[in-house]
């Protein structure tokens, strides 16, 4: 097999045209995530059965179904309801992009909030009677104790969940999205070169994960300046 | 309410405590007056953080009234917080905010509960940090710290608050040997400026130097109350003689 160098350099840049796209699902998908995650989090955490049940059906069912599964529901099934083709909603769902960052936000959120739940119970008991011995109030321990030291416990395994959602982002291109990888997609049925493409593209998914990585890392080594002397 | 120094800051009466069908705390009666320091001491599991701890709520009691500086405990949340405003607590694990430098640890509390502004909030937590002989690690961070000048910062975080009472549990046993005596004498000073203290420690220099009574507990009860001398040299009840036999041969 030849490996044809030059069609790499043809199509990386073409792959690259995608990148916007990919960007812009991760961040909204990762923003309306997280906002979901915390919900979802503080319902389970409320006390409340009736808070605390619907949050976990949700994680439940998104953690136990594919994304892309989750992504074709949303996109082909959910015209085929009356309420909501007449819903504020529509305009969003009736586009691809709007499905794909539903989806993705469902799901991520489902997976954050449990990531964040292993932050919470992480917390030292000990530093909120603390707290309650000098008066704060639960909100009050929430905000300024369980909050930040829940956050830095949970920031490893989320910095994994952000690395899956960029990846995820990959499967928008099933439902006609043009992201980076729909465009290789394109590429490949006119070149008849997947191996080249496919491998272009895993690089760049690896230098972007690479850049997370370190953007993660950075951020823990702040919120982690308090751990070791 | 008056000052004289015969008020009653603390009175414990006929109160009971379960964990499940355990019963940690049995019939416990207890009057602390206005800057008495008691010593309570016991084997472990006997209770005594138990009963401490039900006096700021940290532990709920069964039955029976605890009431503080004339307000009793109650189910109402503006009890409970009107009593952890009189009560400071020092604990065996410092229980600093790992999160916060030393300072924004004494400045948390007094900028949300009492609402004193950040500049004043400050200055009020140098102050202590200075009486705790540690004002120049102010803005490292708990970590960075031995255990025993831990210890000292959290004791200057329950003073920042201006408590009526402070309760210690154990300060001292999660200490290294050469740490302790730099906390017994912040206590120690305490002690003599006046504050009311209850104070769960087995260092019976301490108790002997500093307290008007010791009691001992065993098995959730409380077995004996008497001043320090009497205590050590005549214990009345069999348990008290065998704990002390145990405790004074280390
Ligand atoms: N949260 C809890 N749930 C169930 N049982 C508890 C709980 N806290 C304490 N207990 C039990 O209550 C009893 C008294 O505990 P407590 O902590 O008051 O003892 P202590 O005298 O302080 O002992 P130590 O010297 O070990 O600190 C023990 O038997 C303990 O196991
Ligand atoms: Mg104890």
């Amino acid at each position: 097999m030849i490996f044809d160098l030059s069609l790499i350099a043809d199509s990386i840049p073409k792959m690259l045209a995608g990148i916007g796209i990919t960007f812009q699902l991760m961040a909204l998908s990762a923003f309306l995530g997280l906002i979901l995650a915390v919900i979802l989090l503080l319902m389970r955490i409320s006390g409340k059965w009736y808070l605390s049940w619907p949050a976990q059906v949700h994680i439940y069912v998104f953690r136990g179904t594919p994304i892309l599964v989750q992504i074709f529901i949303i996109y082909y099934g959910f015209p085929q309801f009356e309420f909501i083709r007449e819903s504020i909603f529509w305009p969003i769902l009736r586009e691809p992009f709007g499905c794909a960052v539903v989806a993705l936000s469902l799901n991520t959120g489902a997976y954050v909030s449990e990531i964040l739940r292993g932050g919470v119970l992480g917390v030292d008991r000990g530093v909120l009677e603390a707290g309650s011995a000098l008066g704060l109030s639960a909100r009050h321990k929430f905000i300024y104790l369980t909050t930040p030291i829940a956050a830095r416990l949970a920031l490893p395994a989320y910095s994994n969940d952000f690395i899956s959602l960029m990846k995820a982002t990959s499967l928008a291109s099933t439902i006609t999205l043009m992201d980076m990888t729909g465009i290789a997609r394109t590429i490949v049925a006119q070149t008849f070169a997947p191996y080249e493409i496919f491998i272009s593209l895993a690089i760049i998914y690896m230098v972007l994960t690479w850049g997370i990585q370190k953007t993660f890392g950075r951020i823990e080594k702040y919120l982690s300046r308090y751990v070791k002397p | 309410m008056t000052n004289s120094a015969s008020e009653t800051l603390i009175e414990m009466q006929n109160v009971d405590k379960f964990f499940g069908t355990f019963q940690a705390l049995k019939n416990i009666n207890l009057e602390v007056k206005r800057g008495e320091k008691i010593v309570v001491c016991g084997p472990s599991g006997s209770g005594k953080s138990t009963m401490i701890r039900c006096i700021n709520r940290l532990e709920k009691h069964d039955q029976g009234h605890i009431i503080i500086a004339g307000k009793e405990l109650t189910d109402d949340v503006k009890d409970i917080d009107a009593v952890r405003r009189e009560v400071g607590m020092v604990f065996q694990s410092f229980n600093l905010f790992p999160h916060m430098t030393i300072v924004k640890n004494l400045m948390l509390a007094q900028r949300l509960v009492r609402k004193i502004n950040k500049v004043e909030a400050r200055e009020t937590a140098m102050h202590f940090l200075e009486r705790v002989k540690i004002a120049e690690q102010a803005e490292k961070y708990p970590v960075q710290l031995s255990g025993g000048q831990q210890q000292r910062v959290a004791i200057a975080r329950a003073l920042c608050m201006k408590p009526e009472i402070i309760l210690f549990d154990e300060p001292t046993s999660a200490l290294d040997p050469e740490m302790i005596n730099e906390v017994l004498e912040v206590m120690t000073d305490l002690a003599k400026e006046g504050m009311t203290m209850i104070c769960v420690t087995h260092e019976m220099g301490f108790a002997r130097s500093v307290a008007d009574r010791v009691i001992f507990m065993d098995a959730g009860e409380i077995v004996e109350e008497a001043e320090p001398e009497e205590f050590f040299k005549n214990p009345r009840n069999e348990r008290t003689k065998k704990f002390l036999s145990q405790i004074l041969t280390h």
